[in-house]
Order: structure tokens, then sequence, then C-alpha cells
């Protein structure tokens, strides 16, 4: 990280009344703009174009399956830590029409897609899902074979960071070694500090498309006293981690738990919903969908998001291989934490604690480790 | 002994689409029971052929209904032809086993880890087949009969459920009457005008004529099949890390990006279907993995 | 009588009997040849021989009325089967034919019953043998109850 600090050096500051022209900068560079906005009391991810489409003056409260927006006094435009939604839905949409074909007669004609990608710029992403990106870059990009539409939007991808100056009650980025603060891939990393009377981002750049970005927006050196509120607005974030999470041996502990009884408990607490896979910024698993219009002269297959927690998932002629709740929790924990380090070389976890909030029963996939080591 | 993942002519090069499908034209539709049947196909798109390892396999598209992977169960010394095989038991492949010669169907592959032909070179080679787990299989033995010097004993052991599951029976009959393959067949069940062995497959192993010391297997059956025929060739001497499986998990893309054929740590789409025994065998067992 | 005892002593099911075993044994067995088609034992009869297989086929089977007979097992060359006589009331629970030209030996059962009771050295020996041999046909038993090749949908 030292030399793209040294590249793009020196930090700058934006001042809070400038931060219009980071989004006006991105326009002009014709990207669609998505960051967050508050909708249904909760924060989700949509597209933006005024600093006013922001949560300003928002934080949210999470804990075991809660989560809740409350009023500040600051009037913080990234007070809020995330919500339901993750950033891989702009990358790897819930659905994508991965092939089409039309008959004609015994004839089948496949057809091109079209292969634009949009142009697009994320504003305000944290340290966690920075990383969970590029877990799914191993995933989706890095393997024997690549998703095409995912690698071609990645590389449109503008990214705005902004590193956490507080913790969710569900947060373990520390644990996963995963944030509060971002150190590489972003294009601008954003520190938001409010003081009495002052309110401004630090701001890191770490692409030459970043630095050439900030160039267009008013800023200046930042001072050693702002670097150092922004590091102390950093500090707080490490200092109010909601959870926490062992990581040593963590992968072989629970391989050599696979048979615990313990599984047996979560899995009748947990109601296979899924609702864990789809707030999880990490979780990839697909399945397709074939249509064909009225007529069958259309046909299209469609790539949908899936869940592991469903018993179709690995249904395979004679029944599921995981028929009973219990197995999917257990496959679904066990990939994030177990299998992950082996199949990418890093844990499927970031810390973010979306799934701890948005489990309707409040299960704490901290806890469950540490309840599964604990019984050992 | 580590098995092969070539990246063919299909396989997806940098920048291209990994969904896409090429179109193949059904040439021939082989009954070989009731409830299954071959296809052969050719590829619609011009001359070019189709080269395959043994054991790989493609994934298949009925168009508008859905796509399945399915094993190759041709000659892989023959790059004109390509052979599948399957039950008519899902959606998709009973719209298959419906479609008429001269249809197309949208083929991707070949994915996946083969079976160690040319790694157990100079070995003994003992192919333990169990129901449409000949399939998979039946291209080992057209390539270790195309290069038959370069290998001992191969012994064939085939195992179904009556007698009228019995696939590839020109193949097998052929096979029968050469002297430099020894096939055993078996039935789990069969009534009086039966002439051949009655037994599950696992009995032929305890008699089968190879050298333990220097021999390698390879197994495609049921799961159970499996477990039961490692434990057989276990007890004859056999040592894991020569021992061969192929395993089956649900797959929808092949590729290794929709997550769904996990084993363990491992996808069965590209770091399988074939697996090393030792490799697995701390989760051959485990359940609901 | 040398000759009878050295292919006893060289069968697999046998090997690693003593000799004076081996003797005891001969005095017990007869050279068999059963012709294709032909009824070894049947269902319900005594069942006081157990059989060594030197060449040829052999079928175990039940009959089923109205469908004829239902194939449970063959055995071939070197194979053994027969165990009803080492176990009360000493009836064959099944039926036994030959499905090709075999010759074997068979031992009987009531002469060894008496050898075993008066030597359980003997009796252990063979105890072990059949041991193994039952456990075998039970795991192939429960194999094919699993109907693992069937349609489970």
């Amino acid at each position: 990280m030292s030399l793209t600090e040294k590249q793009y050096a020196p930090k700058a500051v934006v001042a809070r009344k400038d931060f219009q022209s980071l989004l006006d900068a991105l326009l002009s560079q014709k990207y669609e703009i998505s960051g967050p906005v508050v909708r249904d009391n909760a924060v989700v991810y949509d597209r933006i174009s005024q600093t006013e489409d922001l949560p300003i003056g928002w934080i949210d409260r999470q804990n075991h399956g809660t989560y809740h927006l409350s009023r500040n006094k600051k009037k913080s435009l990234f007070g809020c830590i995330n919500g339901s939604h993750t950033w891989k839905k702009f990358l790897y949409p819930m659905e994508k029409l991965v092939l089409e074909a039309r008959r004609d007669g015994k004839k089948i004609e496949l057809q091109e897609l079209p292969n634009e990608e949009p142009r697009q710029a994320l504003i305000g992403v944290r340290s966690c899902d920075l990383h969970a990106l590029q877990i799914l870059d191993k995933v989706l990009i890095e393997g024997p074979y690549a998703d095409l539409s995912y690698s071609r939007r990645r590389k449109n991808l503008f990214i705005v960071a902004v590193n956490c100056s507080r913790a969710s009650g569900n947060c373990f980025c520390v644990s996963m070694d995963t944030g509060p603060k971002a150190t590489s891939g972003f294009d601008l990393a954003l520190t938001e500090v409010i003081d009495d009377d002052n309110h401004y981002f630090v701001c890191e750049t770490g692409s030459e498309s970043g630095l050439a970005i900030l160039k267009q927006i008013p800023h200046h050196e930042a001072s050693v006293e702002e670097l150092a509120a922004a590091d102390k607005a950093i500090q707080n974030a490490v200092s109010r981690m909601g959870r926490s999470l062992k990581t040593d041996q963590l992968p072989e502990m629970l391989q050599r738990n696979f048979d615990n009884p313990e599984w047996e408990k979560v899995g009748q607490r947990c109601l296979s919903c899924g609702n864990c896979t789809m707030v999880c910024p990490t979780c990839f698993c697909t399945t397709m969908e074939d249509r064909t219009d009225l007529s069958g002269q259309v046909m299209q297959r469609w790539r949908k998001i899936d869940s592991c927690h469903t018993v179709e998932f690995s249904y395979i002629h004679g029944g599921s291989i995981r028929s009973s709740g219990m197995s999917r929790y257990r496959q679904w924990m066990m990939h994030k934490l177990a299998y992950w380090p082996e199949q990418f070389g890093t844990f499927g976890c970031v810390g973010c604690g979306r799934c701890i909030s948005w489990c309707p029963v409040g299960i704490d996939i901290t806890e469950e480790a540490r309840t599964i080591e604990n019984s050992e | 002994m580590a098995t092969t993942h070539k990246n063919n002519s299909l396989a997806g090069p940098e920048g291209s689409d990994v969904m896409m499908v090429r179109p193949f034209k059904i040439r021939r539709m082989i009954k070989e029971t009731d409830d299954t049947f071959s296809l052969e196909l050719g590829p619609r798109d011009g001359t070019r052929g189709f080269s395959f390892e043994p054991g790989q396999f493609n994934m298949l598209n009925v168009f508008g209904i859905g796509e399945v992977p399915i094993s190759i169960s041709g000659d892989p010394t023959k790059t004109d032809e390509l052979l599948h095989t399957t039950r008519a038991v899902g959606t998709v492949t009973k719209a298959m086993k419906k479609l008429k010669v001269g249809d197309t169907i949208g083929i991707r592959g070949p994915y996946g880890k083969s079976w160690p032909v040319r790694e157990v070179e100079g070995y003994d080679v003992v192919v333990v087949a169990g129901g449409i787990g000949l399939a998979p299989l039946r291209p080992v033995i057209y390539y270790l009969l195309a290069n038959r010097e370069k290998y001992g004993k191969i012994v064939l052991l085939y195992g179904t459920r009556t007698p009228e599951e019995i696939l590839f029976r020109k193949d097998l009959e052929k096979w029968r009457a050469r002297f430099d393959l020894e096939t055993f067949m078996t039935v789990d069940r069969a009534t009086g005008d039966w002439r051949g062995n009655v037994g599950v497959v696992t009995t032929l192993i305890g008699r089968a004529p190879f050298d333990h010391l220097n021999s390698a297997a390879m197994i495609c059956g049921p799961e159970i099949m499996m477990r039961f025929t490692v434990l057989e060739l276990q007890k004859r001497g056999l040592v894991d890390d020569k021992i061969f499986v192929s395993m089956e998990r649900n797959m929808k893309c092949g590729v290794g990006l929709c997550g769904h054929c996990q084993l363990g740590a491992s996808f069965v789409c590209k770091d399988g279907p074939v697996y090393r025994y030792d490799q697995i065998r701390g989760i051959f067992t485990k359940r609901e993995l | 009588m040398e000759n009878l005892e050295r292919v006893l002593a060289e069968h697999p099911f046998l090997k690693g009997l003593e000799a004076r075993h081996i003797e005891l044994l001969a005095g017990c067995t007869s050279n068999v040849v059963f012709k294709p088609g032909e009824f070894i034992f049947r269902e319900g009869e005594d069942a006081d021989k157990f059989y060594l297989i030197r060449h040829g086929k052999v079928v175990v089977e039940t009959f089923v009325p109205q469908k004829g007979p239902l194939l449970i097992r063959t055995r071939t060359k070197d194979d053994v089967f027969g165990w009803s006589w080492m176990i009360p009331p000493y009836k064959w629970h099944f039926d036994a034919r030959a499905m090709e030209l075999t010759r074997g030996l068979a031992l009987d059962g009531k002469c060894l019953r008496g050898k075993c009771e008066e030597d359980h050295d003997l009796g252990y020996e063979l105890m072990k043998r059949f041991a193994t041999l039952i456990a075998e046909r039970l795991e192939a038993t429960r194999l094919q109850l699993m109907d693992i090749y069937g349609d489970h949908s």
C-alpha cells in the first residue's frame, strides 16, 4: 500500500460544501452514480446524483435480528454503516440474461447478446465491502473461467470508499482484518470528519482515475491536524466493534467439528429463509431459469441469484444432498469460514454483520463459531 | 498420479462468454434400456470436431427447457462424433429423450478433471462400474484398448440391478470376446433364464485378476456402491492413492461460478468429477456435505 | 486319498489348516459332478453337506409362486456354498442349482459336526472361515436390499 500512497500522495481535504462537485465530476465522466439512500426506514443502495440523496443525519442501530435508523445531531453524510443491500447487485445483478436463441423450424439461431456494460461509480463503499468485491473477483474473474459481464462491469467501476468512523452492533471487520480503514481497491477513499464547526473529508487517492477526478474538485492538501482527526475517527470505529470472531485456526476447528451436535441446535432455529445469503456481500451462488415466449420461438436463459438454504439447491436425481435445514446452515457457515480459505485463499466473510442484523431469528455467525468451539 | 485439467478449445478463452453454447445436431438416438438413451451429436457450426478426455462432461442445453451436465460416453480417439448417455429422469433429460434426429442441442464443454489414463500407464487397471456409471467409464475402456500395450491387465467389473438394465451390450459382447480385457458382469437380481452372475458388483472384486501391488482402480456408480467398492479394493490391498472415484452433485454452470456442486471445499465441476480417493476420503462418508 | 487331501489343502477356503485337520476333512469328503440344470439341493431338505467348487457355476435361488425362480447369488470356481449344515435344524433354506457342468467336493456335514465336537480346534478353524463367509453374504445381501441402482425418485 505504501507504494500506492506514494504514487498518489499527498492526502487531500475536500470540504463538505464541495462534496457535490465530486458527484458532478463523476457525472461529467458519464458514470452512473449509486450510493446509500434511505428507503422504508433502512439504508439501501440506489442511483444518486445529489448530495441530498445521501442519508444525511441518519445513523443505523444494529443488533441480533434488528436494524433501526435514527437521527443524530451531526449532519453526517455517511453515518450509516450499511443496510440490507450489497454492492454486488451492481456488478452481478439479481437476474441476468445469459443466452438467447430463436427457433426457425429445426434450426436454432443463437443470438448475440448486448455486451455493453454500464460505467458505474459507487459512493460510500466501506472497507469490508471493498474486501467483499475483491473476494468476488477471485470467484468470478480469477478462476479457470471468468464471468464476462462481471469482469467488464468491474473494469468500468469507479469506487469512492468511505472509512468508517463508527461501528454497528454487528460489525466485526477488525476480527476479519477487513477494516474499518480502506487500504486498497478504491479510486478515492474518504474519511468524514465532523468537528465543532468543521465538516470535511480527508481524501486518499488510490488510482490514476481517482486522481483525475480529485483534480476536478476543490481541495487542499491535508494538514497534520486534519490527518490526525481522520485517524482518530477511524480509531473510534476500531474500538467500537460490536462483535468479534477468533479467526486463528478457525477453518481447522470447524472442519473437525462437522458432526458436532451444536449444529442441530442452530439448525432448529434457522428458518432456511435465505436472508443471510441475500444480504451477504460475498455470496455468489446462482441458478438458471429458462423461459420461452408464447410462440415458442424465442428462448431465453436467465441467471438468477440463488441460496444454498433451499432444498432444491443440492438436488440430484433421487433427492437433495442437504435435505435438513441443519445441513444447509452448516454448509453456508462452513463455506464462509472453513471452505473458502481453501478455495480462494481468504475467508468468505468480511465481518460486515449484515447476516446477523437481517436474520429473522437473530442467528449470529460469530456466536455460532464460539458455541461450536466451546463445546469441543 | 494427479489428474489433469485440460483447457480445451471450448473452455472459454480470455474474454469469451462462458455461458455461450455451440449448436450440435442430433445424428442418432440410441435406446440403451427402458429409461436410458444415448445421443450421438455432430457440430452444426462447420467442421471443427470435439476432443475430450475420458471422464469429462458437457453441459447439454435443450433450448427453452434447461441445461444439464452429462458425461461423455463415446470414444475419445474419435473427434468427429460426440456421444452422451443419460437416464430420462428429470425435466431436461425427459425433454431430451423426446428430441428427434436432426434437432439441435446446445453444448458447452468439455469440463472437469478426467480419469488418470496416462498416469496409470504400466499398471493393471481395474474399472468398476455400477448401473449408468459405465457411461463415463466407457471412454476409459476405449482409450485403454487403443493404447493396450501401455498397460498391464485390464479388468472391467460391471454391475447392474437387473439384466435388462445392462448398458452398451454390443460393446460388452466385443469386450468379453477379447483376450486382453477381462470383463466380469453381475446383476443384483435375476429370474430363471439369466445365465450370468448374480450378486452385487462388490462381490466381483475379491476374485478379480489383478496385481494389487501394481494396480489402479477407477470407480463410477451410486455413492453407496462406490463406498463399498473402495472397501473391497482396500481389502485386496489397493492403496488409496491408486483408487479414483467420480462424484455427482447438482450443477448449474459447470465452470465453478454457480456454487451448486460444492463438495466440502472442492467444486465437483472443476476439481472433479474424478477424484483421487486419498484426497477426498475425509469427506467421502460425511453426511449431507 | 492323498490327492483329495492336496486339493483340500490348496483350496483358498481351507488354506492354512493344519495337516491333521485336512486329513480329518478328507475323511468326510467326496468328489461330486453336477450336470447343467441339476439341483444340488432343495429348500427344506436335510442340510448334510457343504460344497467347494472346482469349476463350473452354481446359483442359489428361491422359487416364487407364479413367477418362477428368483436368483439370489451365483457361485463359481474356488467358491464355497452351503452353511446350513452347521446350524440347527440343519435344513436347506434355499435351492442350489448347477448353471453349467460343475465339479467340486462335497464335505459331509454330519460327519464334520461330530469331528468338530471332538476337536474344538478344528471346529474353531472352520467356524472362523464360515463366519467370514456369512459376514460377506450378509453385507452383499444388505447391498442388494438397498437397491442402489433403483429409481428413487
